[in-house]
């Protein structure tokens, strides 16, 4: 089985990729990636293009190497890397809508977020007019006696993102589900490109709003990877702080939301207040609720307010106090159990093959978290546990949540005593030669990949790959077998990101 | 434990410490949108939010506006599942290409008299998305907009500010659509 570092040797390395190896290889090495892959010794993180030239981000599962295969393809056509591992298919379908890349020997070739409705193609590739033309999406089919369909969405009942899910279904069993995404599309890879470094990081911030701080994290980490800067002590553990913050206030509202499809809506209420108290924390502390445009390239944006630190111990205070009698309630009503114990259960394989990160993952036996692996400052200097289950239920992907809770707590805790006084930023360079930057994020959801090439203080491609890209279609296959009417319970305990997806 | 947790939410709600400031303004502004709806419509005012782009931040404000601090539907505000059970149709996002005739269909499907509230930067010109092949742009390039809320996102207090102006421009008589 080929080793990562082998596969990067084999081709022609990359200078001025940081922090790790990047290397142009011919088609066979390509291929041999992609046989890899579904031998499970190599991890798929991300695949992405440029107009005649396609990556892919790659984490060798024995080693824990990262690095980036690229393949030059001045035809347009690569070898199909989802022909032999499906966790490919969608970034593949996606490659050929934006750049008009085809791989060859790809098992479908839909388009996935070109709807018809652009009035052109390959928008970042060799562009062509085309008429606006929403032909009939062709769901794929499924037969049998008593199948009936059920369609739902774009618009949802409920104030959620838009996207469509067609379910097949037997009686009240689901025999399949099929997702269409892609209606938040909004062509953020085409404006960041030659667009200022800053303009970038705005755009970064806005890709999913509930992980404003991972993205920005992501993309800063990328920009100071490829101008190699290094970035001071006291910025680096306030973008943590606003960080663990950002986790505590998204599980917070995702394990109240959780029980309210559950039909518990009492827990929804007390969770709502905790994840309330964090985002004022947040506000008082740094001026916006959501920490939005705070994590900059260079360090952040504005220091922490003279009384936030307080706010803030006020607010971890707060759910230190309330939590654990909310987990014991959790784990204390018959009711709420009987709906997520053994509901929507993703297989550790599953989890494994799509590389699946956060809750998803963890809760299904994949132990990683990009906070340890690759690991980033200043999480080597903090004391914090990666909880992981193998159960890879509803019940599973909350209580990581918990646990996550208690660790993010903590972490916050540690960062507060923790806080020395010094600078918050500092100056970019403004680089002669073209250099390339890569990051690996954890936000609340899983790892978000961000990957640059900079060339001076402009963007000249930037890709942002969100963690719902493999853990989307592990929802689809987490709900086979299981009634209709626990789809929504499901889906909240994924909790994907459509618009990081839709990008 | 349970019966201690249900008297914590519904005999004395959050309130360890004093109500603050703008906790006060805020039921005051709710109450005010209550009162304005029932005035002119003579019930509660049912809104239907429609993300049509966003990047869901914008959503995560506008749930905030149910949760026990700000708990709007105490004053008659309802979110509704349906757009054919809307007063107001409440905007969030770019109007992306791909949603553009999601957004006029649910604008259809809304009986009238109705009114429109594009909630947030991106929904008044597109915001930083403004100018990709994949937007349109704001929200009044699709749908008739009566009123812009700013922000990105919008705090929960700038939402039901916005809200309770609707409702006074509704109230002194400027027309429905
Ligand atoms: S206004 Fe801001 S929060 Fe709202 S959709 Fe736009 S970028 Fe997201």
């Amino acid at each position: 089985m080929p080793r990562l570092i082998d596969l990067i040797r084999a081709g022609h390395r990359i200078e001025r990729h940081h922090p790790w190896p990047r290397a142009v290889v011919d088609g066979d090495t390509w291929r041999t990636t992609a046989h890899a892959f579904a031998d499970g010794g190599l991890s798929l993180l991300g695949l992405w293009g440029e107009p005649s030239r396609v990556h892919m981000a790659v984490l060798d599962e024995r080693t824990s190497d990262i690095g980036v295969i690229s393949l030059d393809c001045p035809d347009r056509q690569f070898p199909s890397v989802a022909a032999h591992h499906p966790p490919a298919l969608r970034l593949e379908r996606t490659l050929h809508d934006l750049f008009g890349l085809q791989a060859m020997g790809i098992p479908d070739s839909r388009p996935w977020l070109d709807h018809g409705r652009w009035q052109t193609r390959f928008p970042l590739g060799e562009r062509l007019d085309a008429s606006v033309d929403a032909a009939p999406y062709q769901f794929l089919s499924a037969e049998g006696d008593s199948l009936h369909q059920i369609a739902v969405g774009p618009v949802h009942a409920g104030i959620i993102e838009p996207g469509h899910f067609r379910f097949t279904a037997s009686g009240e069993t689901v025999v399949r589900l099929e997702q269409r995404l892609g209606y938040t599309h909004k062509g953020v890879e085409g404006l960041m490109a030659g667009s200022t470094i800053e303009q970038a990081a705005r755009l970064a911030g806005r890709v999913s709003g509930d992980s404003t701080v991972a993205y920005g994290l992501a993309f800063a980490q990328a920009v100071e990877a490829a101008q190699r800067i290094a970035v001071p002590p006291r910025a680096l553990l306030l973008r943590a702080l606003m960080a663990e913050l950002e986790r505590l206030a998204n599980h917070l509202g995702d394990i109240g939301a959780i029980c309210n499809d559950a039909s518990f809506a009492l827990m929804q209420a007390h969770c709502a207040v905790l994840r309330e108290s964090v985002l004022r924390a947040a506000d008082a502390a740094f001026g916006h609720r959501l920490m939005r445009d705070l994590v900059v390239p260079g360090g952040v944006a504005r220091d922490i307010a003279g009384d936030g630190a307080d706010a803030i111990r006020a607010a971890l205070d707060q759910i230190r106090r309330h939590f654990p009698a909310l987990v014991e309630l959790y784990d204390n009503t018959a009711s709420l159990q009987d709906r997520t114990v053994s509901t929507g259960i993703v297989a550790p394989t599953l989890a494994r093959q799509f590389a699946a990160g956060g809750y998803v993952g963890r809760a299904s036996g994949r132990d990683h978290d990009a906070r340890r692996k690759p690991g980033y400052l200043p999480y080597d200097g903090l004391r914090f546990e990666v909880p992981v289950l193998s159960d890879g239920d509803v019940n599973a992907r909350v209580w990581i949540r918990i646990r996550e809770v208690e660790q993010s707590l903590a972490l916050a805790y540690q960062i507060l005593i923790g806080l020395e006084a010094g600078p918050v930023q500092v100056p970019l360079h403004n680089a002669a030669e073209p250099c390339e930057g890569m990051a690996l994020v954890e936000g609340f959801r899983g790892d978000i990949l961000a990957w640059l090439r900079l060339n001076g203080d402009r963007i000249e491609r930037c890709h942002l790959r969100d963690p719902s890209w493999f853990q989307w279609p592990l929802l689809e296959a987490a709900i086979e077998g299981n009634i209709v009417a626990d789809f929504p319970l499901c889906n909240k305990s994924f909790n994907c990101s459509y618009s990081g997806q839709d990008l | 434990m349970r019966k201690l947790l249900f008297q914590s939410l519904f005999r004395q709600p959050l309130t360890e410490q004093a109500p603050r400031p703008d906790d006060a303004a805020l039921a005051e502004l709710a109450a005010m949108v209550g009162r304005t709806a029932r005035r002119r419509l003579g019930r509660s005012l049912s809104i239907r939010e429609v993300d049509a782009g966003s990047c869901n931040g914008c959503e995560l404000e506008i749930h905030a506006l149910s949760n026990p601090y700000y708990d709007v539907e105490r004053f008659g505000i309802r979110f509704v599942a349906s757009p054919r059970h809307a007063d107001v149709l409440l905007v969030t996002g770019p109007v992306t290409k791909n949603m553009r005739e999601a957004l006029e269909r649910t604008y259809r499907a809304t009986p009238d008299p109705k009114w429109v509230v594009a909630a947030g930067d991106c929904a008044r010109d597109g915001g930083c998305f403004a100018g990709s092949y994949a937007v349109v742009g704001g929200v009044s390039a699709v749908i008739p907009v009566d009123l812009h809320i700013p922000g990105c996102p919008p705090s929960p207090i700038a939402i039901l500010r916005g809200l309770v102006s609707l409702l006074e421009a509704v109230d002194s008589g400027v027309a429905a659509r």
